[in-house]
């Protein structure tokens, strides 16, 4: 017999905690719903897209009776509950019927917050919070004229803006000064105010409510200080509060709202609640990302899988009201010990405010431009030292490199077939339905129905826009912790942390320590995993080329047609005729298609087949050449310019120097791929300043530089510091390379590293530490000791059947 | 049910795959970390890449290409993408794998 659950309460958290159940254990439970609302499962927060005219009912249902029918689940809808009898375990509903349960869920949700004034219960005076006040709203606004909304926060705009586009004469009375005080401050709030009466809404500022009156029907508020103003219709939008009464009534322990421990259990331990009803560490929910988060937790432990914990967390808000994008995060008014960046362009209703305090990011208020909302939510939780792109910062991430991909600041004005994702092909329009189809609600979500923003990602904050406008008022919350994979909650930091001090030395180890959901892990966890412990244990690590990307596995590129790349490290740039005629005879030999030059001053030898890789590498062995590791998270090239030996400008051996720091380097696994260049001279022919690692000779020494990215998006190296002397030079690069080994994120470039850590915090412990620099530059050494083994000779020699048909049948 | 032998179950890597090269072309046989043996056209869905050269876990398989995860079992490919490669049977009888072609 399957166990019983009985969810009470059919709106977003609940049904999308049985939607999480069923992805796990589909045949668990018998499953049964109560909902007051006469209808299936809808999404709340397009209420008011419907009340604007902009969507029908049936466009916002997120799951209709026939999903329950398909489900076997059986949905009572209409009945109210009105009792649980935990000592039975049954739940009774108004109309008698009786349920019993072994395990319930409350997800009874919140409702709205009457003011508690005379005549507040006068036909006409209603809240915005179902489909029911919807039909009210519409109704009234074709027989009378005058409406108030009581409530200047995001749904009383809401209201307000829908009843103005059904014909009516809307005012909005608001306590305090500020709209929005939650989500903006005093600056964006006026600008919010001169926009929205520009289009025709009246506002009330600082005005209390003190009673209504009517005669038989609304006709009037009056405030505190005496004044009052006509009402056909009064909206009450001034707060929620968590829906407790049937939980108190059974006996289940309550405060604001009904409490729960991590795992989303109540005090009794077959009860558990999610969504709007619940308090979890003393803090109440109204946004849609963190019910859904409560959602994936309680289902786990529904499932009995007992993994999942629930850590609520600082979110940042994206929104879009009434047609104005909004964006605020952390502190975003600030206090005596902050300082203020603030941009204003009241005629382009632009308005961005960055509260600083101690070279950190702790809180911004965007207006009207969010599409860097991501970046500095991204900079305030990762306590990133702003100090050195402070003047830039204000301006957006765009303006810290030279240039980047895509100019749109704002998707809103794009047509349906404008491109957002160039590297997939992926166009507004192609989003937008994927948005509506299917329900989504995350970047996550987007990024699997569409794949817009899925590969380089520098789309992100415009995919981030379109679903904040395609949501309406939702909210797109970003989550303050990034899980390193599906596979489990914890950050990359968290899991490298755990590697070291739990001394984790196999990734199977790892799985089990740390509770990974899936045995094998997947194929995004898998080759960071193996890179963190390669790099933590580099004597004692044994590789699992299992875990690793087919080009790492195979020691060369795969091409899009199933052959392969392979590219012969050529050091420092520099070749000669017999080396070049060796490439030559193989390239013959083996039939190669195409023989290209490289932006990295190699010959790459493109369509070989994978069978003639193990032979193609024993005859370039036997010709001098090693791998040139094209085809990894490793060092990759260092291009020189010709220097002082040849150039009438050159100041230093940038050629030797390069050739030198090659072979220092080569071998060495990164957490993303690491070029290096070396030129002559500040004309800089090596483009170092575009590399992770760049020297500029110059006539006293050598200026040495990090961080530099020419790919997605084109950044400018930083300014690391000025040595004398190649070996200098040399125990920099091998201190600065260790440095982002040890604490780069697997698949983050060192422009996004610094970026992330700060170029304050490399100086500090490359430059200014000189034993630091020499205890970093000694743990590279070693762990270059069992990097430089030619991966090509070895594979060539020893694991030839790797790369032939295990047979032939004819 | 005809069935073809392919070789020990031991010369194919653990949560890896080697080819069987049949004359209507390739055939990715794969090994599971469990030791289960599946075989797939050695084509994604997608763009035709070469399943065989994926990460294995559990019953799945990234494509090298363009990482389309495909269900072993099914062939299908899995999440919100579409489309199916097709599976043959496979066994292993003391220690060697056969596939029914």
């Amino acid at each position: 017999m399957k166990e019983k659950l009985v969810l009470i309460g059919n709106g977003m958290a609940g049904v999308r905690t049985l939607e999480e159940l069923l992805k796990l254990a589909p045949e668990k439970y018998d499953i049964t719903v109560f909902g007051d609302e006469p209808y299936g499962n809808y999404n709340r927060i397009m209420l008011s897209p419907v009340l604007a005219g902009e969507k029908t009912i049936d466009e916002i249902m997120i799951n209709d009776m026939q999903w329950y029918d398909d489900n076997n689940i059986t949905l009572h809808a209409g009945k109210k509950v009105t009792k649980i009898d935990r000592v039975k375990r049954q739940v009774i509903a108004e109309d008698g019927t009786v349920e019993p349960y072994d395990r319930l869920l409350l997800a009874t949700g919140s409702r709205p917050f009457m003011l508690p004034v005379p005549g507040a219960d006068l036909p006409g005076v209603i809240s915005f919070r179902d489909i029911k006040d919807v039909d009210t709203m519409l109704a009234t606004s074709k027989s009378h004229k005058k409406a108030v909304v009581i409530g200047g926060g995001l749904l009383g705009l809401e209201a307000a803006n829908g009843l103005m586009i059904q014909g009516m004469d809307v005012t909005v009375v608001h306590i305090s000064d500020i709209l929005m005080n939650m989500q903006l401050d005093k600056q964006a709030s006026d600008l919010m105010i001169e926009e929205l009466k520009a289009k025709g809404l009246n506002f009330l500022m600082n005005h209390a409510t003190e009673s209504l009156s009517g005669d038989g029907r609304v006709e009037k508020i009056h405030f505190k200080d005496g004044s009052e103003v006509e009402a056909d219709l009064v909206v009450m939008a001034v707060g929620i509060r968590p829906n407790i009464e049937l939980a108190q009534s059974a006996g289940i322990h309550c405060e604001r709202g009904i409490v729960v421990d991590d795992t989303m259990q109540t005090f009794d331990p077959t009860i558990y609640s999610v969504g709007e009803c619940v308090q979890h560490r003393n803090q109440t929910f109204g946004l849609v990302a963190p019910l859904f988060e409560q959602a994936k937790v309680c289902a786990n432990h529904l499932a009995k899988m007992g993994i999942a914990r629930y850590i609520s967390s600082v979110t940042s808000t994206k929104l879009k009201v009434t047609g104005i994008d909004l964006f605020s995060a952390g502190d975003f008014n600030g206090d005596d010990e902050t300082e203020d960046l603030v941009f204003k362009d009241a005629a382009r209703h632009v308005y961005k405010k960055l509260v600083i305090k101690n070279d950190k990011l702790i809180g911004a208020v965007l207006y009207g431009d969010t599409v860097d909302g991501t970046w500095y939510f991204q900079l305030l939780r990762d306590g990133t030292d702003v100090s050195d792109i402070r003047e830039k910062m204000l301006f957006g991430q765009h303006h810290l490199g030279d240039s980047g991909h895509g100019a749109a600041n704002s998707t809103d004005n794009l047509p349906d077939d404008a491109e957002i994702c160039g590297c997939n092909g992926v166009c507004k329009g192609d989003i937008t339905k994927a948005i509506a189809e299917h329900s989504l609600f995350t970047l996550d979500e987007v990024k699997a129905h569409t794949k817009a923003s899925a590969s380089c990602g520098s789309c992100t904050g415009l995919v981030e826009q379109i679903l904040a406008s395609a949501l309406g008022t939702d909210f797109n919350d970003t989550p303050s912790k990034k899980a390193l994979c599906g596979c489990t909650d914890l950050s990359h930091d968290e899991v490298k942390n755990a590697i070291k001090t739990q001394e984790l030395k196999s990734i199977p180890d790892l799985f089990t320590a740390l509770d990974w959901k899936n045995p094998d892990g997947c194929h995004s966890c898998r080759p960071a995993l193996n890179y963190y412990m390669l790099s933590t244990w580099p004597n004692e690590y044994v590789d699992d080329p299992q875990s690793r990307f087919i080009n790492e596995r195979a020691h060369a590129n795969i091409q899009k047609d199933g052959t392969y790349s392979v590219v012969p490290r050529i050091w420092g740039g520099v070749t000669n005729p017999n080396e070049l005629r060796a490439i030559a005879d193989i390239s013959d030999k083996y039939n190669v298609p195409t023989v290209k030059i490289t932006g990295g001053q190699r010959i790459d030898l493109l369509g070989v087949k994978k069978d003639d890789l193990p032979k193609m590498w024993a005859d370039l062995s036997e010709a001098g050449f090693v791998s040139g590791h094209a085809y990894g998270k490793s060092l990759r090239t260092v291009k020189t310019c010709v220097g002082s030996e040849w150039c009438r400008f050159g100041t230093q051996d940038s050629t030797g120097l390069g050739i030198k720091t090659e072979k220092m380097t080569w071998g060495s696994w990164t957490p993303h791929k690491f070029k290096i260049a070396v030129s002559g001279c500040p004309r800089n022919c090596a483009e170092a300043t575009i590399k992770d690692f760049g020297i500029v000779c110059v006539d006293s020494g050598y200026e040495l530089h990090v961080g530099g990215n020419g790919g997605i998006k084109v950044r400018a190296t930083d300014f690391l510091c000025k040595v004398a002397t190649e070996e200098e030079a040399l125990e920099y690069c091998a201190a600065f390379m260790q440095l982002y080994r040890e604490e780069g994120h697997y698949l983050e470039r060192t422009a996004p590293w610094i970026e992330r850590v700060g170029l304050k915090h490399v100086q500090a412990l490359v430059v200014e530490d000189e034993a630091n620099r020499k205890l970093l530059a000694e743990r590279f050494y070693d762990s270059q000791k069992n990097a430089q083994n030619d991966p090509w000779a070895e594979h060539a020699a020893k694991y030839k059947e790797n790369y032939i048909p295990i047979k032939q049948v004819s | 049910m005809s069935w073809t032998e392919i070789g020990p179950l031991a010369d194919i890597p653990s949560k890896g795959s080697r080819v069987l090269e049949t004359p209507d072309g390739d055939v990715a046989i794969f090994r599971t970390a469990g030791d289960d043996v599946f075989a797939l056209y050695d084509q994604c869905p997608h763009k035709k890449g070469p399943l065989s050269q994926g990460i294995v876990y559990d019953k799945r398989v990234a494509c090298p290409l363009h990482n389309w995860v495909i269900d072993m079992e099914s062939g299908e490919a899995t999440g919100p993408d579409k489309g199916c490669t097709r599976t043959f049977e496979t066994k292993v009888e003391n220690g060697v794998v056969y596939i029914s072609l």
